[in-house]
């Protein structure tokens, strides 16, 4: 799965969040495993989509890679370097190369400042001088994103949702990153601007040779837009593959299960689509406590004793196409509706 | 539950502990690191006519050049055991908790503050049934009745309740009900409760009422806010979505949820006021808490100051353990955390 | 319309008066609904019609804002103070709602009518144990003992599928998982057997696992129960998987109306082709490129005259018909209908021609 050529390469990358308890002596009583040892790699201009039920570990993942978090574990490589454990400072001018675009396009612009200084601020904090000046810099960011220049003085709330997402894009791109996440960025959006943010990211993507990590819960908005797909379970990946491969033949019964559920908009295939649903019973697990063994067990139909006792590793199953399961999914097997 | 009271329990032993810490280093250490020998620490407890021996032989007795942990083991077993005092010939014992004797008057401090708490007791809580009555209900119902006249009104008589100082609303109270109209004792007058009810009472009403109508202005701001708050809640919607009673949902739904935070107000303001209601006390002359407080800083009288300072400590931490298991109780959040 | 799905009535007979009462189970008439805020007056809800059968479900999808869960309250009778202002008639099972005093209303509430609502956890009171939500909503239509009233909840948790309902019946909702409290709240708002159910955006919230037990579940109590469900949403999927029939709603109004079936596979107002198009589906090969449509919805003080889609409309004033002048709309009576200019022809043409190689 490692490529020498890789933009970002993570190994057995770990982050466990420790919970504590008591007000004047805390002491750790045990720790929320959001991220626990996995390995990826993102190659240069392609997208990488990462999709998952909430609290499985994406934008923990997305948030690590950013060094926006310090790893537990594991090894963060981008472009060559090493920057697991990279403090602040030494990571200040790498900073430039990836970037992030936030969920939320409410909350996570401030209020209070222009959207001339939240696009230009990471010129100023990188203390970057661009030739036309930092103003001329933020208008075309604009532009290239589909603001107006004239945009430059207003504030946040006088924009839409898909404005404001428009305004994270232009901060993100600023520094011309060569890796930029985007954690869930369409999903606080109405169907008909999810569609006008996603061409965006889509034709930045092809003029700037940009590198993306998709991160979204939305199966058939990732399908779209990634090249790769990497699919996470409790903190784990569990299958990864590219997008094809994983829409026509899934191999893990999560990714099976999962793609089952999305509703179609087809009324004509509601029949078809109740009897071949596998409905899951049950809630993700907390990441605690999780499962031993495979984490998927507990709402597995095809767990088996093994499935308790080891945990199984992703490998390859066919070239490119990584399953963590004991007893995956063969092509043609019949399912049974649990 | 009982396992989060016992560490709420524990958590608060704890806090006295450090209080009793700071508080020794602040009347006993400080000064030394500032600079004063053990004879000028001595010199407060003999008054300055003293001469040199007699100063050495005070600051030896009372040890003021002990290490600093026998010196606060001393102090501390004062407060928890009582300490026994050699003046002259006679020992004298000072019961638990001992904060030492007056410089002035020569009393034990502790008794004498007993006393003055009966009085700032009745106060305060008298004063807090009022104004949580009336405080809650009219912000309620303002919140009920957004933008009525009834609100506009109730609002602005609460920005004057909190803007006003008590000196102010006191003075004008004497001067109205007790000067002008001589419908209430003029200051200076309390009766224990035990002795007359009824005069009880009366002596208190218009401390009482001048007292709450400070907080009773605020908590009705509080409260209007936060039911405001809480009827827009999407559970508020639920409830009425059951085909609930309006009564219903205003009162198990709403102020329910809207009172939780007034609890844990009103359990710190209790706290304080307990610790002296000085600005009431000192308009109304009454002889309490605060009025002790006040004479013991005019006279730089060390013991009572210590005795005011841990006492208000006391009930501070008293009140936030006392509000941390109501709060338990109310919200099940808190509790099954 | 198609046999179990909304009742058509015929237009001439809305014409007569005295107005007869409507057979339809829900039958709403021009409802309007606006607010009085700082900015302006805010149309809600402007001029909406559709009718619905007992057993029958109805899908309403639009964007935020146009107007979806305002319409879902209003048929709960839950709009307050005197910012709002409702016009038009619900006729529910033969009475009307606006014009009921709002005692009658809150009789009807929670028995006749219920509501599940977004987001199960702040949607419950975080005091209360789920159990009593339940047996409070139990006794205010029923005059049992609370004994009585418990085992009804802790059946109807069984129902929905919690497990242990008999000890789960004392947790509180934030002991519950998010799709246990959904289907908590489920079995909160059935557990006075109402014959309308309106879920607004009932799993939104959920994951995508939790969200096909959720519909599951709705789809087998309608079918136990034989309630009408109105199910709000804005994604398409969902609708699919449940309604018979779907009203399109854009900026307050209805904009296309008509089954599932039509909606679907032969769409014809322009706003729906948009949806249609924009979203990128499992069941599709992937495209190159999504269609989006171009603009933002509008704001509802500033409605645009004439067609409110106007402004992102492609086929705008085509063959000069009065988009921006003259307002399209559904027909009052509840039956179906597409609020556009074009003429029905050419609509179906434009779709045949135009739409579908993009879909
Ligand atoms: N700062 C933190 N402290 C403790 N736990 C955390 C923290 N941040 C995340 N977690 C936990 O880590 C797990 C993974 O979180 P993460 O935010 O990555 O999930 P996600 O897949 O992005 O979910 P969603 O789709 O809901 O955003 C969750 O169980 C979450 O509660
Ligand atoms: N209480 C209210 N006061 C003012 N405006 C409101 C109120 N409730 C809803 N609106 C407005 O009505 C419109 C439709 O809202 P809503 O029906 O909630 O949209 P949705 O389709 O997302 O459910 C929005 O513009 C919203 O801001
Ligand atoms: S390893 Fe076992 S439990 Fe895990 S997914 Fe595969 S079959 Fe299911
Ligand atoms: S009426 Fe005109 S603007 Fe409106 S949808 Fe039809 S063609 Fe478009
Ligand atoms: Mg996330
Ligand atoms: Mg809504």
């Amino acid at each position: 799965m490692t490529s020498p050529d890789a933009l970002l390469e993570v190994t057995a990358l770990q982050k466990h969040f420790a919970i504590t308890k008591g007000t004047f002596l805390r002491r750790k009583v045990g720790a929320v495993r959001a991220v626990d040892g996995i390995d990826f790699a993102i190659r240069p201009g392609e997208t990488l989509g990462l999709v998952g039920e909430s609290g499985c570990g994406k934008t923990t993942t997305g948030r690590l890679i950013s060094r926006l978090l310090e790893p537990s574990g594991g090894k963060i490589v981008l472009a060559g370097r090493d920057i697991t454990h990279l403090s602040p400072g030494a990571m200040r001018p790498l900073r430039r190369d990836v970037q992030m675009i936030f969920q939320d396009p409410y909350s996570s612009l401030n209020p209070r400042h222009t959207v001339g200084s939240i696009v230009g601020a990471p010129f100023k904090v990188q203390g970057i001088s661009t030739p036309n000046g930092t103003k001329r810099a933020v208008q075309d960011l604009l532009e290239l994103v589909g603001l107006s220049p004239e945009h430059y003085n207003r504030y946040p709330h006088e924009f839409s949702g898909g404005q404001r997402q428009r305004i994270g894009v232009a901060r993100a791109l600023a520094l011309r990153p060569k890796l930029i996440v985007c954690d869930e960025p369409v999903s606080a959006l109405d169907v008909s601007i999810q569609a006008q943010v996603v061409n965006l990211l889509e034709d930045l993507q092809g003029e700037l040779n940009l590198t993306y990590m998709f991160i979204a819960h939305d199966l058939s908005v990732v399908r779209h837009i990634s090249d790769r797909i990497a699919v996470m379970y409790l903190g784990k990946i569990i299958e990864l593959t590219d997008r094809d491969s994983l829409y026509a033949q899934p191999r893990h019964p999560y990714t099976v299960a999962l793609m089952s559920a999305v509703p179609v908009p087809d009324p004509a295939r509601r029949a078809r689509a109740g009897r071949t649903r596998i409905l899951l019973t049950g809630d993700v697990p907390s990441p605690i406590n999780p499962p031993s063994g495979c984490r998927f067990r507990t709402r597995c139909w095809k767990a088996q004793e093994v499935c308790a006792l080891e945990e199984p590793p992703l490998r390859p199953l066919a070239p490119g196409h990584f399953t963590a399961c004991h007893f995956p999914v063969e092509p043609g097997e019949t399912l049974r509706r649990s | 539950m009982v396992a989060y009271v016992l560490r709420r329990l524990v958590a608060a032993v704890v806090l006295l502990f450090v209080v009793s810490v700071v508080t020794f280093a602040i009347f006993f250490l400080v000064p030394r690191i500032a600079g004063a020998t053990a004879e000028d620490l001595a010199s407060r407890y003999v008054g300055k006519t003293a001469g040199p021996e007699q100063l050495k032989e005070m600051a030896d007795k009372l040890g003021f050049d002990d290490p600093l942990y026998v010196q606060y083991g001393r102090f501390a077993k004062g407060l928890v055991a009582g300490a026994d005092f050699s003046t002259g010939p006679t020992v004298e014992h000072c019961p638990a908790p001992c904060f030492g004797y007056s410089f002035i008057t020569q009393n034990p401090v502790w008794p004498d503050l007993v006393d003055r708490l009966g009085v700032t007791m009745s106060l305060a809580a008298g004063a807090a049934i009022i104004w949580l009555v009336v405080g809650v209900s009219i912000g309620v119902l303002s919140a009920l009745r957004k933008g009525s006249i009834f609100d506009r009104g109730a609002m602005g008589v609460a920005l004057a309740g909190v803007s006003l100082p008590i000196f102010f609303t006191g003075l004008l109270a004497l001067s109205i009900f007790a000067y002008n109209l001589g419908w209430f004792p003029p200051g200076g007058s309390y009766t224990a409760i035990t002795e007359n009810p009824g005069q009880w009472a009366y002596d208190l009403i218009l401390p009482w009422i001048t007292l709450a109508f400070l907080y009773a202005a605020a908590y009705a701001r509080l409260t209007r806010a936060g039911m405001l708050e809480t009827m827009n809640e999407d559970f508020i919607r639920t409830a009425r979505a059951k085909g609930l009673v309006e009564r219903t949902v205003v009162v198990k739904h709403g102020l329910r949820y809207a009172l939780t935070p007034i609890v844990t107000i009103f359990g710190l303001d209790l706290g304080l006021l307990l610790g002296g209601a000085i600005l009431t006390e000192s308009t109304f002359s009454l002889p309490g808490i605060g009025k002790y407080a006040v004479d013991a800083v005019t006279n730089n009288d060390l013991p009572k100051v210590l005795g005011v300072v841990m006492l208000g400590a006391f009930f501070i931490i008293l009140a936030n353990l006392i509000v941390d298991i109501t709060y338990a109780v109310i919200d099940p959040r808190v509790r099954l955390s | 319309m198609s046999g179990r799905g909304v009742q058509v009535t015929p237009l001439s007979d809305s014409a007569a008066w005295p107005p007869r009462v409507p057979t339809a189970f829900l039958d709403v008439r021009d409802l309007r609904v606006t607010f009085r805020t700082d900015d302006g007056l805010v149309k809600a809800v402007d001029g909406l019609s559709f009718s619905l059968e007992r057993g029958a479900t109805l899908g309403i999808v639009g964007e935020s804002g146009s107007g979806k869960s305002v319409t879902s309250l209003s048929i709960m009778g839950l709009h307050k103070g005197q910012s709002v202002t409702m016009s038009g008639e619900i006729w529910l099972d033969g009475q009307e709602l606006i014009s009921a005093s709002p005692d009658q209303v809150r009789r009807l509430r929670g028995r006749k009518q219920a509501m599940i609502f977004q987001d199960p956890l702040s949607s419950m009171h975080p005091f209360y144990t789920i159990g009593a939500q339940i047996i409070e909503a139990y006794q205010a239509h029923h005059d049992v003992p609370a004994k009585v009233a418990r085992q009804r909840a802790i059946d109807m948790l069984d129902r929905v599928g919690i497990p242990q309902a008999r000890t789960r019946v004392d947790d509180f909702p934030h002991q519950f998982s998010g799709g246990m409290r959904q289907r908590a709240m489920i079995a909160m708002s059935l557990v006075n057997n109402p014959d309308l159910l309106i879920a607004d955006e009932p799993t939104t919230a959920l994951d995508v696992t939790v969200q096909a037990q959720i519909l599951d579940l709705i789809r087998d109590l309608q079918a136990e129960f034989g309630s009408a469900v109105i199910i709000i949403t804005h994604d398409l999927g969902v609708v699919a998987e449940l309604a018979d029939d779907i009203l399109v709603m854009y900026a307050g109004r209805g904009v296309e109306y008509g089954t599932a079936d039509k909606i679907f596979r032969q769409p014809e107002h322009p706003y729906t082709w948009g949806l249609l198009r924009s979203m990128p589906r499992m069941d599709r090969e992937v495209r190159d490129r999504l269609k989006p449509i171009t603009g933002t919805p509008p704001s509802l003080i500033n409605v645009p005259p004439g067609c409110p889609f106007h402004p992102r409309c492609p086929y705008v004033e085509r063959n000069g018909i009065p988009c921006r002048t003259v307002v399209p709309r559904l027909p009052t009576d509840g039956s179906p209908g597409v609020a556009c200019h074009i003429p029905e022809k050419e609509r179906k043409q434009l779709f045949e021609d135009e739409i579908v190689p993009t879909l």
